[in-house]
């Protein structure tokens, strides 16, 4: 196998991924930055360079704004490969990837995971049928394809996000039959503590109260505070049932959008290795890093979501700062150019984080959709292991979601553990009465991405 | 509680071993660093084999395969267990002369367990192997089984009969008291009159620190695992000229492996994946099954198994201190013999007459001892 050296591999061609090889490149190093899409701008800012402008338009101005980094990106030195799929980075900064069914390799001297986030798994009864989806994929079909569904559309859950593609739904003329919010009113008042820093951040709070007022003006029944989520249907999803007030509402629909908020993706952090920890106030594991996003493991740093969720904005920030970490340490700059031109960012980074407290007490997904209280709701898709199989294993003796892997394969199929590895933790953690530190994550091991028999045999 | 026979190590050998003790109306308390089968014992490919086996194991192999076709009667549950056969491939004349010279040398040590097939044989078995294989040696009674659900039946069946089990329990040093053993953990002081390590690829420091080094080296062997496919292959396969363990699962799932020697970070008790390493297996595979070309490669894993330099395991009464019995470095065999041996080792505790001979498994068998190679 060939390895092929370089100064510094970046993986994911989002807003910290695009900020940060731009940086690297500008400070005189040898730059990939590798992405399995054909274009730059990662999830968020996905088909951001061949847009035309009405589906900008239709998209709206936050995500109008990844032009800008993808044009920077563009007037670099950074050498961006397309349609490569990474699926391992060792601890040596070995990364491999796959690109058009062949097997390549570099050496790297840094590398920087600019992987982002993922949607929260949202296990209720019938999240499995066909016609359920994500508002995350659900909006990947808009943005790509100016795709959206037929017939009756339910969104349901809470979060930013799900509120976004309500109203490009409504700029793209695609009926929305409602919006079922799981926020409650408790949960307005928790997050009321952190409003005068919400306050502070006032555009981002200034977006929200406007989406939802641009929903509610078209005409988008909007209900608040409900639980009991289940989705129904025979072989296919005919209606969403949920309870308002002690009332079971009944809403027909053949799709129904769910989003519960985004986790950082960790699988590449988690295959190194390195120090994770919980974060309680965004239930999710987070890698932990130093102020410039390295990990505990030599030369290897994270920006962005997957760092811990804080925006595209922020994520693109705090690409500029890894970067300038990762150059400090290949010795580029010194650490006083390194300081001076960090500090400007840092308040930045500051300024948009301040909203953040406030969404996570506002939007925290409720447990009852993050731990399923009925025992016959699929957990991990893959190999069908429901919560209760879960619960059983703990019975026998399953401390944690290794062995729930070898009790009955939960979180062995093709997903790897990304649309199981949450809910199983806490599942896991709330049965034996533990915090999910204690009980862990599933060990992650490559390949991150698919990769063939034949493929790996050519390599 | 007290107990009568410490275990340090709770892989199948400790957990057989405490087994076959706590059936014969012995107390027993199993101390295990990290949980049960955590290393090699639970994450392996599961190969139920008695094929290939160095002449000194045979004995120990027929033994557990007695015990592995009688799965329900010893543990309650079957653990998975399939007696598919397993089916080591000649893929030129040369290595079917090598399976005719096995054969040879099993008669005339009057073992009869391993036939050779001829190339008819293979295909009628194999019908989807390539066309170029032209025979190889058959054992229709091997098979294969799930290596965790094995580990966790005979866990909870020695649990059943009163085996004590303190997982997350490294020990950090063993001291022996008058005739009896003490054991020190972070969770306290355990104490016997006898002490048995089966702590694999742990063992050779515990066997240090009494006196008496083995030349034994951690490795960490690699597997990987496919996404289903539909059924193609009932046995087990192995390949006379190359590096091959190779099986599907029932739920369509191909494992493969193979003594790939992945790299090891012993301190953090951790086996890293190089799938680089693992490009010669997919040729392997692919060499001989032309159509899992396009068959997805879902995962690879690594665990942490013994070696020892002349290639067989410890199972042996200590030479240097009394009341202790030693039962590690299985070099990537013990998996099919941890049910059988474990009744060996409960023997020698116990002091019984074994029926099977031992003495190539001596303790002192390395005597002038060579170096120690951590790899």
């Amino acid at each position: 196998m060939n390895l092929e050296p370089i100064d510094v591999v970046v993986v994911g061609a989002g807003p910290a991924g695009m900020a940060g090889a731009r940086t690297l490149s500008e400070l005189g190093l040898s730059v990939v930055l590798l992405d399995e899409q054909c274009a730059v701008g990662g999830q968020i800012y996905r088909g951001i360079a061949s847009a035309s402008p009405a589906r900008r338009e239709m998209l709206g101005p936050d995500y109008a704004a990844g032009a800008k980094l993808a044009d920077a990106l563009r007037g670099s030195t950074v050498r961006h490969e397309t349609g490569a799929s990474v699926w391992q980075v060792t601890r040596e900064r070995h990364v491999h990837y796959l690109q058009n069914g062949k097997v390549r390799s570099f050496a790297a001297k840094a590398v920087l995971l600019a992987t982002g986030a993922m949607e929260r798994p949202f296990p209720i009864p019938g999240w499995t049928l066909p016609g359920v989806m994500t508002a995350g994929a659900a909006q990947i079909l808009l943005k790509t394809a100016g795709i959206g569904p037929q017939g009756p559309v339910v969104l349901a859950g809470c979060g930013p996000l799900l509120y976004l593609l309500g109203w490009q739904y409504l700029r793209a003329g695609i009926a929305i039959s409602a919006l079922v919010d799981t926020s409650r009113r408790e949960d307005y008042w928790r997050a009321r503590g952190h409003l005068l820093a919400a306050l502070r951040a006032w555009p981002y709070l200034r977006k929200g109260v406007s989406l939802l007022r641009a929903l509610r003006k078209g005409g988008v029944p909007h209900y608040t505070g409900a639980e009991g989520l289940q989705v129904e249907g025979e072989g296919q999803a005919q209606a969403l049932s949920f309870t308002v007030d002690g009332q079971r509402q009944h809403l027909p629909a053949s799709t129904v959008l769910l989003h519960q908020g985004v986790v950082p993706n960790i699988q590449f952090t988690q295959a190194l290795r390195a120090q994770h920890r919980w974060d309680e106030a965004q239930l999710c594991f987070v890698p932990e890093t130093d102020r410039w996003g390295a990990l505990d493991v030599p030369f290897i740093s994270v920006a962005g979501d997957g760092a811990g969720i804080g925006g595209a904005q922020a994520a693109a920030i705090q690409g500029r700062l890894a970067a300038l970490g990762l150059a400090r340490d290949l010795g580029s700059i010194t650490p006083a150019q390194r300081d001076s031109t960090a500090a400007p960012l840092r308040a930045e980074l500051e300024q948009n984080l301040r909203i953040r407290p406030f969404l996570d007490a506002l939007y925290r997904p409720r447990e009852e959709n993050r731990i399923p209280p009925r025992d016959d709701v699929t957990v991990c898709r893959c190999e069908e292991v429901t919560a209760g199989d879960v619960r059983r294993f703990v019975e026998l003796g399953c401390s944690g979601p290794n062995q729930a892997k070898s009790f009955g394969r939960c979180g062995m199929g093709p997903c790897q553990g990304r649309m199981c590895g949450l809910t199983v933790t806490e599942i896991i953690a709330k049965s034996r009465g533990l915090t999910p530190d204690e009980v862990g994550y599933y060990r992650i091991r490559p390949p991150i991405k698919p990769i063939t028999l034949g493929e790996l045999a050519s390599g | 509680m007290a107990a009568d026979v410490l275990v340090i190590g709770a892989g199948l050998h400790g957990l057989s071993t405490a087994l076959h003790l706590a059936r014969r109306g012995v107390k027993v308390t199993v101390l295990e660093a990290d949980y049960a089968g955590r290393h090699a014992s639970g994450v392996n490919a599961g190969g139920v084999r008695t094929l290939g086996r160095h002449l000194a194991e045979i004995p120990l192999a027929l033994a557990s395969r007695e015990l592995w076709h009688n799965l329900p009667e010893l543990l309650g549950d079957d653990a998975g267990f399939v007696p598919s056969g397993q089916l080591k491939l000649a893929e030129n004349e040369a290595e079917l002369e090598q399976c005719r010279a096995r054969m040879a040398e099993l008669q005339a040590n009057g073992f009869t367990h391993e036939v050779t097939i001829d190339r008819d044989e293979v295909f009628e078995l194999l019908p989807t192997v390539a066309p170029h294989v032209v025979g190889g040696i058959w054992v229709a009674d091997d098979g294969y089984a799930v290596p965790y659900r094995v580990v966790t039946a005979v866990r909870r069946t020695a649990q059943r009969l009163g085996v004590v089990l303190h997982e997350q329990t490294p020990a950090l040093s063993v001291t022996q008291r008058g005739s009896g053993w003490q054991v020190d953990t972070p969770k306290g002081r355990f104490e016997a009159e006898h002490l048995v390590v089966t702590a694999g690829a742990w063992a050779g420091r515990l066997a240090a620190e009494v006196g008496e080094p083995v030349p034994t080296y951690p490795q960490g062997l690699m597997l990987m695992v496919t996404h289903r496919v539909a059924p193609f292959c009932k046995q087990v396969l192995g390949a006379t000229g190359r590096a091959l363990s190779f099986k599907q699962f029932d739920n369509g799932t191909v494992v493969i492996g193979g003594k790939l020697i992945g790299d090891l970070d012993f301190d953090a008790r951790h086996g890293e994946v190089d799938i680089v390493r693992l490009i010669t297996s997919a040729q392997t595979v692919t060499d001989l099954f032309p159509h899992l070309k396009h068959l997805g490669i879902n995962r690879a894993w690594s665990g942490i198994e013994a070696f020892i330099e002349d290639d067989l395991p410890v199972i042996s009464q200590s030479r240097h201190a009394s009341n202790l019995t030693y039962s590690f470095g299985y070099c990537g065999s013990g998996f099919q013999m941890s049910l059988g041996t474990g009744e060996r080792v409960a023997q020698l505790v116990l002091g019984e007459d074994s029926p099977i001979n031992l003495d190539a498994f001596a303790i002192d068998r390395f005597q002038p001892l060579s170096s120690t190679s951590p790899n």
